[in-house]
């Protein structure tokens, strides 16, 4: 009968120890709601924690399903996994663009300590480095104004590890371009302005398309929902871009840093854009992937990132 | 970092992981997906948890190794058979001219040719494990592989100075033994036929090889640091048109230092390792 309780009870994957056990449940609860019961009882495994499954070394259930539509009897066991200390996306994603952003502008104006005293607060003599400045900078901004105002979250939460992780990476590199653009023995272009014209073209088209691409993906999922569906071009030319790949707001992302690569002529921003690329192409497959397993009428013209190629 | 591991199987076959209980996870420099350890950036929409990922891989792994190929059986016992044969060369090249000589000293000259040529070779177990022959991962593969193509080229190959080090014999020792104990572990459980002295010495030797293997390599680098400072070899300075610098220098130096988080890991990984397929030990491993 479907308003008969269930009795649920919580068992460590690992040791199959039991951890909790809950009475009267609802049938209609949400696997979200049974990690708020379990929390009660085990206060140091906040919701976000938890991954609650079926089976031991099974998929991790979803917060939004039901309990009465899985196959359990009347008694629900479910085996949980300590997913370790969690942060939020949002959380992660700031601090990450924070830094780069503030510490490049250290570079810039040639804080002491950094290149010789007679140096200190001194200004680079090349129009470019202050364009590079610009740029750079422009293209944090844009990146944190997003993640508060653009971007719709699948997830909330990710590994705390990540943020020790993912600052490095970030912060190491910025200080690492920054160090060399902002050097007084910085070297401009070898092909001067036509190079740094032509360089900012492409960045500016870039980060155009890829805010384009981020509002696309926004206006695709409405304001807290998880929803997925297949996205398609719009009005926005810079759109046009899903008809021939999966993740275009990657595409243009690698786009911009070639862009600058290009401006700067500095050899530490070609690594940055070809780890960032190697990176963002085992995300876009995985992205495919997951589409082209979602939607059966996934178009088959488009690659992962790379039209034609990749 | 010249990798005395052997729980690593690169160039290892089918079979070799098969007894040697379930392939060694990869290096415990991070626990999300594999091959992520390398690049930092965040892991974005649908970074599933590193735990799944890894056991499905595992799960993979076995599957894979069932269906090895009778061509890549072929290829991997020939070439565990080579590299054997060759690291045997090398072993009695190096006993007899210490016999001959009773000194060390122009011992890495007379081996130098056939210590390039396998070491080198090992190139290929990256591509046994990038076309999936060999259940590690890829990057794991390509960190061994690539401490000891580094530690022979551009330590021991282009620093002459510090060839006739003592350094240099302790660690060429290591690796010897270390290779012709894999080489031939692995070759046996190819052929499904393990002597329990090889599987015996490839996870005990390791205990003592390791260590010094790694002392070797360290005290090697160290002795050739005034000497690259001095000549400011393999080094770029400012200006230059791609605005990079470069300073090899100061590069061993955080090679050296990264030994200290990185040996006492892959020590400790190994020993846990030996405990399951030795003693049997089931070891609850730490979560993601």
């Amino acid at each position: 009968a479907p308003c008969q309780p269930l009795k649920v009870e919580i068992l460590d994957a690992k040791t199959r120890e039991k951890l909790c056990f809950l009475d009267k449940v609802e049938p209609q609860a949400t696997i979200a709601e049974i990690k708020n019961l379990f929390t009660k009882t085990h206060p140091q495994w906040y919701p976000a924690r938890q991954s609650l499954r079926l089976d031991p070394k099974g998929k991790s259930l979803k917060d939004e399903d039901v309990l009465q539509k899985l196959p359990v009897g009347t008694t629900a066991t479910l085996y949980f996994r300590d997913l370790g200390a969690q942060i939020s996306w949002v959380t992660v994603f700031l601090t990450e663009y924070a830094g780069p952003l503030f510490i490049y502008l250290l570079f810039y104006f040639r804080v002491p300590f950094i290149y010789g005293h007679k140096y200190d607060f001194t200004s680079s003599r090349h129009t470019v480095v202050h364009l590079a400045c610009i740029c750079h900078s422009f293209h944090y901004i844009k990146r944190l104004l997003e993640t508060l105002f653009v971007h719709r979250f699948s997830h909330g939460t990710m590994p705390l590890r990540n943020i020790f992780k993912n600052c490095t990476y970030y912060w190491g590199f910025a200080a690492w371009m920054a160090y060399y653009i902002n050097h007084p023995l910085y070297t401009p272009p070898t092909y001067g302005a036509q190079q740094v014209k032509l360089a900012l073209a492409i960045f500016v088209i870039c980060q155009l398309g890829n805010f384009s691409i981020h509002m696309a993906l926004r206006d695709l999922r409405p304001a807290g929902s998880k929803t997925r569906k297949i996205p398609y071009p719009t009005k926005n030319p810079f759109t046009w871009l899903f008809l021939l790949v999966s993740c275009p707001n990657y595409t243009y992302e690698v786009g911009s840093w070639i862009g600058f690569a290009i401006m700067t002529q500095c050899l530490p921003v070609a690594l940055f854009s070809l780890v960032g690329f190697t990176q963002m192409t085992i995300w876009a497959k995985g992205k495919h992937r997951s589409y082209l397993k979602e939607f059966r009428d996934y178009p088959p013209l488009r690659m992962p990132i790379i039209p034609f190629l990749l | 970092m010249g990798r005395l591991t052997e729980a690593a199987a690169a160039g290892g076959g089918a079979s070799a992981a098969r007894s040697a209980g379930p392939p060694p996870a990869p290096l415990p420099l991070s626990s999300t997906s594999p091959g992520c350890a390398a690049a930092m950036a965040s892991s974005e929409e649908d970074g599933t948890n590193g735990g799944a990922s890894e056991a499905s891989e595992e799960r993979e792994a076995v599957g894979k190794r069932r269906r090895l190929g009778l061509l890549a059986t072929i290829w991997l016992t020939f070439y565990n058979i080579a590299m054997t044969a060759g690291w045997l060369v090398l072993a009695i090249a190096m006993v007899r001219f210490y016999m001959e000589k009773g000194t060390h000293k122009g011992l890495y000259k007379s081996i130098q040719k056939t210590l390039k040529f396998f070491q080198t070779f090992a190139l290929l177990e990256i591509v046994h494990c990038l076309i999936g022959i060999v259940p590690t991962s890829v990057l794991v593969a390509g960190v061994q592989v690539s401490s000891r193509i580094f530690m022979v080229w551009l330590v021991t190959h282009s620093i002459k100075p510090i060839q006739n080090e003592e350094s240099v014999v302790l660690f060429l020792v290591a690796w010897t033994v270390t290779e012709i104990t894999r080489y031939s572990f692995y070759t046996f459980s190819l052929l499904d036929h393990l002597p329990y002295f090889i599987k015996w010495a490839r996870y005990n030797f390791f205990i003592i090889l390791y260590p010094v293997g790694v002392a070797g390599e360290l005290l090697t680098i160290y002795a050739a640091l005034p000497y690259v400072k001095k000549t400011g070899m393999f080094s770029i300075r400012l200006p230059n048109k791609y605005n990079v610098s470069f300073d090899y220098y100061y590069f061993l130096l955080i090679t050296m230092a990264s030994y200290i988080p990185l040996f006492p890991q892959l020590y400790f990984h190994m020993l846990r390792q030996r405990r399951k397929v030795l003693h049997g030990e089931v070891i609850v491993e730490k979560d993601d």
